[in-house]
């Protein structure tokens, strides 16, 4: 492949990408998202510890756009928050999987045979247990920071990746430029990372953005049962299950936290449908 | 079928065995024990209590013991729960969860399949991109927040449903459609998928032109095709309404398994987490075999191997 | 002269067209044809000239949208098949007209029984106890050739190879015995010995039977070996019509000269077949005059101005009292070559 192939290859993706208005949508709420949490300490109305006991549980007012909670605190800020580790979870995380299952699916596809075998029957019996069992067990043994809350997500959701990356490694196996690097004498973990990683960064580049939003849905998860992000630190999740006990009077404190989650879960979803579609239109949703 | 399913459950050994030798070591490993936070004990009594639940033996004989209790299904007792032991808790538990998660996929094949036709069967219009729309909102609504949403809105605005509980008939209808309405969602678009495919094929159009009334057309010769992806879906469904019940049983207030391993977690109850744990495993496996074996039987091309 | 009271079948100006994003798709634009009872008519033609869509349509098999008749009628026992309403055409369908198709690998339901599938069949047309019905499919299976019928009959289908899938067809389309048997392309998809045990089969059953069979083909030899009259479709349109005899003898048409031509000849040393040159055209975008003629060896300037049918038969002009049937019909071929052998082409060839 030369490089102008790959170029143009790029450029009618992102043309593809452009033409799909869910995943313009999408990417436009993400970015506002990302700006708006990395703009945080400077953007939000109130000090992430202002409380106001004299003002108490408010309804969204001039002054507070999302209502304060019972401490008096201003939910907007909160979210902003919130929405600030929510998102280092959700990236810290897919990039810990995103490393185990690009090796692990590489070694595995280009070992090949019977080693293969063994990794991705091991693949398979992992699919079946039911995860965040694990996750939990290890939260509660670890103890409940976020370095072991990403690292953990992080563990348990490598495995559709290393499925990927082992299909993609072994039909590009095939093609004749590893075989020349072979034949050069380039060792196996450099033909590996140097020649097929490179190759398959595409469908890398989709699942990641579909893994995003499933870790932090799983972060929330968590953060709501309380295994997750500790007070004082704050997530969404947090939020919602605080929201929930104070539902009946103080609608105000789920319903937004919910909506943004949604909100945040749906526009990464249409943005990594929308980016399987263009990266590869073989490759459809369904 | 019968050799098919002893075949996959011996097959299924090594599986739990392995994930239980993990997770014992992933817990010794760990620093701290169950009683650290205890702070008030006297040393004395500290040791007992380790005495009693063999916390003092070597870690080798610890294992064995643990192993060897797991062979005769055996998961200890409860390290917070005094007087009782990990099975007997699952055992009063589980079948709560069980129906929990029954309501919840019955609702689940049901919306899911019934709208994925509908989609199916009229594509670009108004009812195929509705019943998708509110499906990608499904999907993307996490049974946390649907949860209370249905609350605040069948319970607390309009009083029509109860707000928690497990009494009557009525309190099982909100956490069974929280529970299962995102697998609904999934399944809708999977039958959707299944369907648009099946009646594109060549024995549809026969079917057709034998004369069949359309009804046995779409639900004797689509339909078995159509849910083949939906069944599929099903072993990893069932793993989800599994997980999701632990949030479900916490909002609504129901006595299941779920609610229990929870407050284990919170209390670092280390046996009773275990336990719950490898039985879910246990129940996520078996259902997986299960979903094989249906598979197997919708597909007469699938040899069971 | 033909009478159409007689005619079991009498397609008159069909025309379907596909209606997609890339325009209208005339699949089929004016066709017009007679069946009699007990008779074989062979249609023939490349893929893509509209021989499949007629017979789907007539049968209300084809997806609505993007198909649309635009015009015609077909008439079954006077009965207009193309205005029915869904539950009476469903009547028809498999009772008094019975398809079979050309890929029996994928015309039945792998995921049942074929007993299910062959009584099902029947029990959707007649009021016939289970257990009579599956005795009656077992019957039919026997006829066809399957061996061991009864223990065929809670097989599937990929249990069985092509030709006795495609038997298993036969059986379920003759189980109702309808009048009409449509054959698409039945034996395309069959390796050659098989294929000529099925259209002896086929022959066998219509005689037994006393069906009309309609066999669609692309293969000019299967066509002409079995039928009793042909109509050569090109570009959704009947361009010669005739019996076997008379067209081998004198194909009046540059397509059916060709098509003719492209027959396997096992007297001829060429280890080529001529094939005819040039793809079918885009039915989206059909040129001005005569669709064959940027493929025809025999085309004039006129042939890429002017429509066949409008030199002979003028717009304005009304048919000549007693002219053949054949020629006044709208859809029915303008020119005469013998009688009750007619074509459309500018040039004589």
């Amino acid at each position: 492949m030369t490089r102008g192939q790959g170029e143009s290859l790029w450029a009618d993706a992102r043309r593809r990408l452009l033409q799909n208005r869910a995943a313009v949508l999408g990417l436009c709420v993400t970015g506002a998202l990302l700006v708006a949490a990395a703009l945080t300490p400077w953007i939000s109305p109130y000090a992430y510890d202002e409380q106001d006991l004299n003002l108490g549980a408010s309804p969204p007012t001039r002054a507070h756009l999302f209502g304060t909670d019972s401490l008096g605190r201003d939910l907007l800020t909160r979210m902003l928050y919130g929405s600030r580790i929510s998102l280092v979870v959700g990236l810290l995380a897919t990039l810990v999987s995103m490393i185990i299952g690009i090796t692990y699916g590489a070694v595995s596809g280009y070992l090949g045979g019977r080693w293969d075998a063994v990794m991705m029957r091991l693949v398979d019996i992992l699919y079946s247990l039911p995860f965040i069992f694990f996750v939990i067990i290890l939260m509660v043994y670890f103890g409940r920071n976020i370095v072991n809350l990403f690292v953990a997500l992080g563990c348990v959701q490598w495995l559709t990746t290393a499925r990927i990356v082992r299909g993609q490694v072994l039909t590009l196996k095939q093609k004749e430029f590893v075989e020349a690097a072979v034949a050069m004498g380039v060792s196996t973990p450099g033909i590996v990372f140097r020649h097929l990683v490179p190759n398959v960064l595409g469908p890398i580049i989709v699942y990641a953005t579909l893994t995003v939003p499933a870790v932090m849905l799983e972060e929330a998860f968590l953060s709501f049962l309380g295994l997750g992000v500790q007070p004082p630190n704050c997530s969404w999740g947090i939020l919602i299950a605080e929201g929930v006990k104070h539902m009946e009077l103080e609608s105000w404190l789920i319903l937004f936290p919910g909506f943004f989650l949604s909100l945040t879960l749906f526009s990464l979803n249409f943005l990594g449908d929308g980016l399987r579609d263009a990266l590869d239109p073989k490759y459809r949703a369904d | 079928m019968a050799a098919y399913a002893l075949k996959r459950l011996v097959g299924a050994v090594p599986v739990l065995w392995i994930v239980a030798t993990l997770t014992f070591f992933m817990i010794r490993l760990a620093p701290g024990g169950p009683f650290d936070q205890d702070k008030s004990l006297p040393p004395d009594i500290l040791k007992n209590i380790e005495a009693k639940y063999h916390l003092d033996e070597p870690l080798g004989a610890q294992y064995l013991r643990y192993m060897g209790s797991l062979l005769v299904l055996d998961l200890g007792p409860s390290f917070k729960y005094a007087n009782r032991t990990v099975n007997e808790i699952i055992a009063a538990a589980f079948p709560v969860s069980l129906e929990l998660a029954f309501w919840a996929i019955l609702v689940a094949l049901t919306l899911g399949i019934g709208a994925g036709i509908i989609a199916a069967l009229y594509p670009a219009t108004w009812k195929d991109h509705g019943v998708m729309s509110l499906a990608m909102v499904g999907v993307c609504t996490p049974n946390f927040v649907l949860g209370p949403l249905l609350v605040l809105v069948f319970s607390l605005t309009t009083g029509w449903l109860p707000v928690a509980g497990w009494e009557t008939a009525q309190d099982r209808i909100l956490p069974a459609l929280t529970l299962g309405a995102i697998y609904a969602a999934y399944i809708a678009r999977l039958t959707r998928g299944g369907m648009m495919e099946v009646l594109r094929q060549d024995y549809i159009r026969t079917a057709r032109a034998k004369g069949l009334p359309e009804r046995v057309v779409i639900l004797r010769h689509a339909l078995r095709g159509g849910i083949l992806p939906t069944v599929s879906f099903l072993g990893p469904a069932i793993a989800g309404i599994a997980t999701g019940s632990l949030v479900i049983e916490l909002i609504f207030d129901i006595p299941g398994l779920g609610r229990f391993f929870v407050q284990s977690a919170l209390n670092r109850d280390y046996t009773m987490v275990m336990g719950t744990a490898l039985f879910y495993a246990v129940f996520i496996l078996a259902m997986n075999i299960l979903v094989d074996i249906a598979y197997a039987w919708l597909d007469p091309r699938v040899r069971y191997d | 002269m033909e009478k159409t009271e007689e005619k079991l079948l009498d397609i008159q100006d069909l025309r379907v067209h596909f209606h997609t994003r890339h325009g209208v798709v005339k699949a089929v634009d004016g066709v017009s044809f007679g069946l009699e009872r007990g008779e074989v008519l062979g249609i023939v033609g490349e893929s893509g000239s509209g021989k499949s869509v007629t017979c789907l349509s007539v049968l209300g098999l084809l997806p609505a949208p993007p198909a649309r008749i635009e015009s015609g009628r077909a008439l079954l026992a006077g009965r207009d098949l193309l205005t029915l309403d869904a539950e009476s055409l469903r009547r028809v369908r498999g009772k008094s007209i019975s398809m079979i198709f050309q890929e029996p690998m994928t015309s039945l339901n792998p995921y049942l029984k074929i007993g299910v599938q062959l009584v099902e069949t029947l029990r959707a047309h007649e009021a016939i106890a289970a257990e009579a019905a599956r005795a009656r499919a077992i019957r039919m299976l026997d006829r066809v050739g399957i061996a061991d019928a009864g223990i065929r009959m809670d097989g599937y289908p990929h249990e069985l190879s092509g030709g006795m899938r495609q038997r298993v067809m036969i059986a379920m389309a003759l189980l109702t015995q309808p009048d009409i048997l449509i054959a698409d392309e039945p034996t395309t998809a069959l390796d050659v010995t098989i294929q000529a045990q099925i259209l002896e089969l086929i022959r066998e059953l219509k005689a037994e039977f006393g069906m009309a069979v309609i066999l669609i083909s692309h293969a000019m030899g299967v066509v002409a070996e079995m039928s009793d009259r042909i109509l050569v479709m090109y570009a959704g349109r009947v361009v010669e019509q005739g019996n076997p005899g008379e067209i081998f003898r004198h194909p009046a048409h540059p397509y059916t000269k060709a098509l003719i031509d492209s027959m396997p000849n096992p007297n001829a040393s060429a280890d080529r077949l001529p094939a005819i040159a040039g793809t079918p055209p885009d039915l989206a975008r059909l040129p001005a005059g005569c669709a064959f003629a940027p493929r025809c060896g025999f085309a004039r300037p006129v042939c890429r101005e002017t429509d066949p049918d409008e030199r002979t038969r003028p717009a304005s002009e009304t048919p000549a009292l007693g002219a053949p049937e054949a020629l006044t019909r709208p859809g029915s071929p303008t020119r005469s070559a013998e009688p009750g052998h007619a074509f459309r082409c500018h040039v004589d060839i």
